[in-house]
């Protein structure tokens, strides 16, 4: 025999179900006067530095289908690449911007919009930068365990050629899954559970 | 969100223990027909948690109102209160390690004494309760303690297959302090005979898992005359000490 470890095991996830909303966004879905509003539905304010942008974001099952039912919430740095969180010990992020936000897909059209700002890049390891992400966790009915992703931008070819994330997708007709398009402040951001195009999701 | 720094407790800011998805249920579980279609077929990119994972928004207790935590009152009309058998469920929010995980914000939700959800998706012919919303949310002390009063829900027949029921179940979202840790479960009841029979239980490969997932019935924490007692422990992903790592100051 050997010591032991005395560790615990983490807890077995279960779906989140079809009514996530009423515990996560009970506003949403009609239960007023328990919350005052529902939390992550405002990142930013008018004090918030960055560049304005918004991220409409859909996931899309095996069929194709959009689903009306699933939930996202983001996380991510402030402007300046930090994000608001204890744990962030290389300086002071924005105080107001969140870098949290949740949001349900819309009942009808399966869209989702978050009003945010673009981040600046973190560091992968000392020396070496990310390049400007967005992470997505995803729960839905059908979910069993909340998915873990990211979202890149188009339009920092210089970054993504060198983030060492990326890098590490060793499928390269792939990459394109992580990464949103630009169209006019709106970056659009499909996330394929299944498939040709399914989106890499994240391990980690 | 409002954020409540605690200074007097330098934060972690090791990387995460490694997720066991062996431990979990796996994307695609047939008997549970939702997910044969959103469960991602390709292998997933692992990786050591990064600076985005490690990170995670932390939520003050200023955010919570009075009765956040009794779903007993809070949508109910005043001097009302929702049907059902009342209980209390309380544990503690704990990490791989052992340790309690102070802070961490939990979301519950769940149906009623008569096994019918508040919401507008939902067709079960069981009535509303009108004093019952279904929702709560708390966040742990210290210790990483928590508790809350509700009623104990009802099972409820869903389509999967003709005639399948749900045992009797809380919800429960939880944030840690990484978004790494992020997790939703949920909970049983002892000696609830729908637990094993049920398709979304049954996700689970091991049994020993899903019995982590059971509140045990705790008469000594009961209240005489007032609400019986089950404990539920949450374990979330511990973490490594950061005094072997690369430490990212100076970037």
């Amino acid at each position: 025999m050997v010591q032991s470890l005395n560790r615990l095991r983490e807890s077995p996830s279960q779906t989140a179900g079809p009514y996530v909303h009423i515990g996560l966004t009970p506003n949403f879905c009609g239960i007023a006067g328990v919350f005052e509003k529902d939390l992550g539905t405002e990142m930013v304010n008018d004090k918030t530095k960055g560049e304005r942008i918004t991220v409409r974001a859909r996931v899309l099952d095996g069929t194709g289908t959009p689903l009306k039912d699933a939930l996202i919430e983001i996380w991510q740095a402030d402007a300046a690449g930090l994000y608001n969180s204890p744990t962030e010990i290389r300086g002071a992020a924005d105080p107001n911007f969140t870098g949290w936000g949740r949001m349900p897909t819309d009942m009808v059209s399966g869209e989702c919009l978050f009003e945010t700002i673009k981040p600046g890049r973190v560091p992968y390891k000392p020396g070496l930068l990310m390049a400007p992400h967005i992470t997505f966790w995803i729960v839905a009915r059908g979910i069993n365990l909340g998915l873990q992703t990211r979202m890149y931008f188009a339009d920092e070819e210089q970054a993504n050629a060198e983030d060492p994330v990326l890098a590490r997708i060793e499928h390269r007709s792939r990459v394109p899954t992580l990464i949103a398009s630009r169209q006019d402040d709106v970056y659009v951001f499909d996330i394929h559970l299944q498939g040709d195009n399914e989106t890499v999701f994240f391990d980690v | 969100m409002s954020i409540d720094p605690k200074p007097n407790r330098q934060p972690e800011i090791g990387a995460f223990f490694q997720r066991d998805r062996s431990w979990h249920p796996p994307a695609y579980t047939p008997g549970y027909k939702t997910s044969v279609l959103r469960s991602p077929q390709k292998a997933l990119l692992s990786l050591d948690t990064t600076i985005s994972e490690i990170t995670g928004p932390v939520f003050g207790h200023g955010m919570l109102g009075e009765l956040d935590n009794d779903l007993i009152h809070n949508f109910a009309q005043p001097g009302e209160s929702a049907i059902g058998e009342r209980i209390i469920v309380y544990g503690r929010v704990l990490d791989e390690r052992g340790k309690g995980v102070p802070g961490a914000l939990l979301e519950f939700w769940q149906a009623n004494a008569g096994g019918r959800y508040r919401h507008k998706k939902e067709g079960y012919i069981a009535a509303l309760d009108p004093n019952f919303g279904g929702c709560g949310r708390t966040i742990t002390g210290e210790d990483g303690s928590y508790a809350f009063r509700t009623i104990k829900p009802g099972p409820y027949p869903w389509p999967n297959g003709v005639n399948d029921w749900r045992p009797a179940h809380i919800h429960f979202s939880v944030f840690g302090h990484g978004f790494a840790q992020r997790l939703i479960t949920q909970m049983y009841f002892e000696g609830d005979p729908l637990i094993w029979l049920c398709p979304i239980v049954r996700t689970i490969p091991d049994r020993a898992a899903v019995e982590t997932l059971i509140a045990a019935l705790d008469m000594q924490s009961t209240i005489p005359m007032d609400a019986r007692a089950y404990k539920f422990d949450i374990v979330l992903r511990g973490r490594r000490s950061s005094v072997f790592e690369n430490r990212l100051e100076g970037n």
